[in-house]
């Protein structure tokens, strides 16, 4: 019976189309004894056609049905015929679900992967490949023998041979497990490290040689894990230092100019994502088809709307308190509260609900055990897109020129003709855009409520104060430094321990050079 | 013939200033405890625990704003992390009070209810003692005064000024209430101190008791005024206006401006925390958040309106709007911090001088 | 930390006696010498083997172009400066170049600079009582007595100065040549035994410029003063040795007359 099963089964194999189910194997599901349901199904499993699929998950989920001799799936109110896929009519009044049993179900879930392993569709072989990676039992070793020898795919086969060798795992030929052993070192998964460590223990592996080898095989696995770690952490101070550097740039400029801190400067990061929060509300009810770019539009409308909010400041308050820069710190703060009260009335007191765009969400696996988010990534390249704009301005600009005398030399500057108000107005408007933008940024990662700034302000200062003012580089360096030094304070010792070492070692930086670590020669931390 | 030391003591305040600290302590010391304590609560003269309770707060924040017209009005030195100094006092009493809990929490533990919900079994080391007042006394008048003058040593001794020094007061307010926020830190977290039963065995609720913490609040108030204007128009008073005005000249002269700041920058932080230990037993709780940077930034406010280098202006101001944040988070509270926050910029642009300043001048042109 | 090596003798012309300090040396009558001093900022050399001494009540007068280096030699003297080398002894044996600029200032060497620096919110008696000589300790100004010595030194110099009708005034509100002579009156209650004085002149009139001139020449002799001006008929009514410098390091020394008729001085710095 088997050998003529089988050659069914091939003949079945180059059949297209629904139809080519052989209907004894069908029926056969439906047989009294365990035994021959299970040789059907394997049959069925090694067909390569797609309609068995359906068949067996229905089988699966207790849906496949069974009346007389007719076996058929229930789609809606129709019966469809598991042999032909041609809907019986009329439906049967009465009928029974086929039972399966949990080694049935074993069976089933192999002979499953087994033909989703077979499927034309990339996408699905590679799924089926994935869940593969979590279970894989001996039994499997053979079916995926079989399909890696037809397989192409670099990724799918480089995910099959790693499940083929987790499955031999378990195998009671010692050289099997020590070749599984070995090619399971090269990887770097968390999950592997628990499938390897009972290997280790003398009472579980009897053979020396493979629990050497699995020793050996962790120890490498534990290298790849910390190297990721550090990456990670390092990617991490990056992503930290980007946000820093948004946000504390706008100050270093209006600093520079104006010897101005802005203890408002982080409600003007707050105009920003609040600005991009809206610019979500209006292409979700205007342009909803577009609403994966709102974050695009929202770059330059946050940029208007903070530095509209911060040449108003400038005008009406900041101008007057020129030269007395405690007092711009209490007459700043004042404006600061009533910023943030002004959002709570506007928008509630609770954080608003922001949502990464399709194309910012999800990450990219660099290395095993290490998925990079892909918001933090883009953020990262706006910032240095930021950085060469403004670069590009200071340097190459009538506008930056004229901002860069006036930071180095006030009053020299207004001799040669420089309208220093107007400067002072346009970098504040500067300043103020670039917090905005760092307010995009943070809307991405980060919650956005009315008092998200206040977390900031320090922050942006110590970069400044670190990075001395009058240069950009100064701050660039500033704030990726603190970035990654944070990350890697907190790993070691706690977010709280990290801010205050972070402190100590700024205060000690800046009894060695008071000016700060790029400032422009002659300038001071105070004048 | 040199000046003995208590004529100059007593020229430290005019003929007027004597009599308005006496008609002070008049009110302060004796009608109101005994309209409290001895008149039924019907009559219309009766003054409610609320009262006094409220004014002792409001002669807490007065000391705390003296303190603070000492270093910013005289010295030149905006710190913006005060109340950390404020908060420390009033950890290191409210140890004391805990302990004063004794067995009456809610585990009828000897440890302190937020100790045995953190599954601790002892006290740990920096508690021991504190079931002593004389030792709770000690800790508050050493431990900020301590940490101040490690904080400004090094920060003076950079030369650190102005609004770099201001900024990383914040931080250092802003770090410690993030430490105080911690669990394992054994203060309380988040929740902090509070429930307090008993000071030396006496109930804490009592009017007696309240009286007395009221009675030395004023006491303290008026001692610190004292002290202060004695401080300031003493030959260190005039040095340390000096520096305020121009450090590097002063230094030409010989003066060491090192140890002028870091003598008032101690002794205001400690008077800060006299202040907080003050408050603590009167308000009844104290957590982190006293030691937010919103918190301290607030006292310089209180200086600004009331009229900073006068000492006298502060109190007004600290009285002033405080009164105003008691009535608008009652009557009106979403516009408090619209209130405060113009109040900032007003006082800034239109009134450098505050209160007392506005004063000085209507009187100098009733004169003229 | 000390400079001071060893105490100082009273050996020389008795007209110093009650002026010298411990430490200071000036036995072999040189109060300040300066040696092959040199002072870069940034490549640009402001001092290039500066050398010169001054003896001890002498009344010398410097003068050269902008950028000749006079303000910042006398910002080495005082400390403000760190030279990169050379030498700068105050009497024999305090090494300046190795004190802080409170203990130069201690010592006994005071400077009036360019622009008054008068403290303006306080009043002519208190600026000269903050400049008095005395015990500068914070310790001690807590507890200071201003007692009678102190009065009567402070009124001398309120009459030598010609403020003593402004002696309740706060400082702001003088003219420029009374802030000038305020100034100077301070830099005198320190009781220096040098005295550095940059431009002491510059802003005042005709008849206030020849009363500080007055006052200088009876200064000297119990004090020694180094003058930095430009004002030529000053310098010719105070007499004294006149050194020039240029590019960093002096380009002649001697009598006023004789450097008027200096070739090199005059096409440097005079003109033709």
């Amino acid at each position: 019976m088997k050998p003529l099963l089988l050659f069914f089964a091939f003949w079945l194999c180059t059949s297209p189309a629904w139809g080519a189910l052989d209907p004894a194997v069908i029926k056969q599901l439906a047989a009294e004894e365990s035994d021959d349901k299970i040789a059907a199904i394997q049959q069925l499993g090694a067909n390569t056609s797609r309609e068995a699929l359906p068949v067996l998950r229905a089988l699966a989920n207790d849906a496949l049905f069974v009346e007389g001799d007719k076996i058929f799936l229930m789609d809606g109110e129709k019966a469809m015929d598991a042999v032909t896929g041609i809907e019986i009519q009329p439906a049967p009044e009465t009928y029974e679900s086929i039972i399966i049993n949990n080694r049935i179900r074993a069976e089933l879930t192999n002979a499953i992967a087994s033909l989703r392993l077979q499927n034309p569709d990339r996408e699905v072989r590679l799924v089926a490949a994935r869940e593969l990676q979590t279970n894989t039992g001996l039994e499997m070793v053979p079916i995926i023998d079989r399909i890696l020898a037809r397989e192409t795919d670099a990724e799918i086969k480089s995910l099959l041979k790693l499940a083929h060798a987790q499955a031999n795992l378990g195998s009671p030929l010692a050289a099997a497990r020590l070749a599984a052993v070995e090619a399971l070192a090269d990887t770097a998964s968390p999950s592997t490290k628990n499938l390897l460590l009972p290997l280790t223990k003398p009472t579980i592996e009897p053979d020396e040689s493979v629990r050497r080898a699995a020793v050996a095989a962790l120890k490498s696995i534990e290298t790849h894990l910390a190297f990721a770690e550090y990456v990670g952490q390092i990617f991490s101070g990056l992503s930290l230092g980007s946000i820093l550097l948004l946000a504390a740039l706008g100050l270093a400029i209006t600093y520079g100019v104006m010897g101005v801190i802005n203890m408002a400067h982080g409600e003007l990061l707050m105009v920003g994502a609040y600005t991009t929060y809206f610019t979500q509300g209006l292409f979700r009810t205007y342009l909803p088809a577009y609403v994966d770019w709102y974050v695009v539009a929202a770059i330059p409308a946050a940029f208007m709307a903070a530095a509209l909010v911060g040449m108003l400041l400038e005008r009406t308050v900041i101008r007057r308190l020129y030269g007395r820069p405690l007092e711009t710190l209490l007459a700043t703060w004042g404006l600061s509260l009533i910023l943030i009260q002004a959002a709570r009335v506007l928008f509630g007191a609770q954080n608003v609900e922001l949502s990464n765009p399709s194309w910012m969400s999800g990450g990219v696996e660099v290395m095993a055990g290490l998925m990079l988010p892909w918001n933090r990534i883009v953020i990262i390249g706006f910032t240095l897109f930021v950085l060469a704009l403004i670069w590009v301005l200071m340097q190459k600009t009538r506008l930056g020129l004229f901002v860069r005398a006036v930071t180095q030399n006030r009053a020299m500057a207004g001799c040669v003709g420089v309208p220093t108000s107007r400067i002072d107005t346009l970098a504040f408007g500067l300043g103020a855009g670039i917090a905005g933008l760092g307010g995009v940024a943070l809307s991405q990662i980060a919650n956005v409520g009315p008092d998200m700034g206040q977390g900031y302000i320090v922050d942006s200062f110590m970069v400044v104060v670190l990075g001395g003012v009058g240069q950009l580089a100064g701050a660039v360096w500033a704030a990726l430094g603190l970035g990654v030094a944070t990350k890697f304070l907190e790993g070691w010792a706690g977010a709280v321990i990290a801010k205050i070492v972070v402190l100590v070692i700024i205060i000690v930086i800046i009894q060695k050079r008071p000016q700060g670590l790029f400032a422009l020669k002659g300038r001071f931390v105070e004048n | 013939m040199p000046t003995p030391f208590t004529i100059r003591f007593l020229n430290s305040l005019s003929r007027t200033g004597w009599i308005a600290m006496a008609l002070f302590a008049a009110i302060t010391l004796v009608i109101m405890p005994a309209l409290h304590l001895f008149v039924s609560e019907g009559s219309p003269l009766h003054v409610s625990g609320f009262v006094i309770t409220l004014g002792g707060k409001f002669m807490c924040y007065a000391i705390v704003a003296i303190a603070m017209d000492l270093i910013w009005g005289y010295a030149g030195i905006l710190s913006l992390g005060h109340g950390v100094f404020f908060a420390l006092g009033g950890y290191a009493f409210g140890m004391y009070l805990m302990r004063e809990i004794g067995t009456d929490g809610s585990y009828h533990s000897h440890l302190p209810d937020f100790m045995v919900f953190l599954d601790w079994k002892e006290l740990p080391w920096y508690w021991s003692g504190t079931d002593s007042i004389l030792w709770a006394v000690v800790l508050v008048l050493v431990v900020p005064a301590l940490v101040a003058y490690v904080f400004g040593y090094f920060a003076f001794r950079s030369r650190i000024k102005g609004v770099y020094f201001s900024i990383i007061t914040q931080a250092l307010t802003f770090a410690s209430m993030l430490l105080f926020f911690r669990n394992e830190t054994g203060f309380g977290g988040n929740n902090g101190f509070t429930d307090f039963r008993r000071i030396l065995g006496y109930d804490i609720t009592s009017p007696e008791m309240r009286v007395i913490l009221f009675g030395l609040s004023a006491l303290v108030l008026m001692l610190t005024l004292l002290l202060g204007r004695y401080l300031v128009t003493s030959k260190f008073g005039r040095v340390l206006a000096a520096i305020r005005d121009s450090e590097s000249r002063v230094m030409f002269m010989g003066y060491n401006p090192l140890h002028y700041k870091l003598f008032i920058w101690t002794l205001s932080a400690m008077l800060c925390a006299i202040a907080g230990a003050l408050y603590v037993p009167q308000v009844g709780i104290i957590n982190p958040s006293e030691m937010s940077p919103a918190n301290s930034i607030e006292i310089a406010i209180w200086v600004a309106v009331g009229g900073r280098g006068t000492l006298i202006g502060p109190v007004i101001g600290a009285a002033l709007v405080n009164l105003s944040k008691s009535y608008f988070t009652v009557a009106f509270p979403e516009y408090w911090l619209f209130f405060l926050g113009a109040l900032f910029v007003m006082v800034t642009l239109w009134m450098p001088e505050g209160v007392v300043g506005l004063w000085k001048r209507i009187r100098n042109r009733r004169a003229a | 930390m000390s400079a001071v090596q060893n105490p100082g003798t009273d050996a020389g012309s008795s007209s110093m006696g009650h002026i010298l300090r411990p430490g200071l040396d000036i036995s072999h009558k040189v109060i300040l010498y300066l040696d092959d001093i040199s002072v870069s900022f940034d490549g640009f050399k402001a001092l290039n083997e500066l050398s010169l001494t001054i003896d001890a009540g002498e009344l010398r007068c410097i003068i050269g172009p902008n950028g000749a280096g006079k303000t910042t030699m006398m910002d080495v003297i005082t400390g403000k400066t760190r030279p990169d080398t050379g030498t700068c002894y105050f009497g024999q044996t305090l090494d300046l170049t190795r004190m802080s600029e409170p203990e130069i200032a201690h010592a006994g060497i005071g400077r009036k600079f360019q622009k008054p620096t008068v403290f303006e919110n306080h009043s002519v008696f208190e600026n000269l009582e903050l400049a008095m000589k005395m015990d500068k300790r914070a310790r001690v100004s807590l507890f200071a007595r201003l007692d009678d010595i102190g009065r009567d030194k402070i009124a001398d110099t309120l009459r030598m100065i010609r403020l003593d009708h402004e002696a309740d005034r706060p400082a702001g509100l003088l003219s420029h040549g009374q802030k000038q002579w305020l100034e100077i009156g301070m830099l005198l209650m320190q009781e220096p035994q040098l005295l550095l004085l940059d431009e002491p002149v510059a802003g005042m009139t005709d008849d206030e410029t020849e009363r500080t001139g007055e006052l200088f020449k009876s200064l000297a002799g119990k004090h020694s003063l180094v003058v930095v001006e430009h004002d030529m008929a000053f310098i010719e009514q105070l007499g004294g040795k006149v050194t020039v410098l240029h590019e960093g390091s002096v380009l002649a020394e001697g009598g006023l007359a004789a450097m008027q008729a200096d070739s090199r001085v005059i096409e440097v710095y005079l003109g033709r």
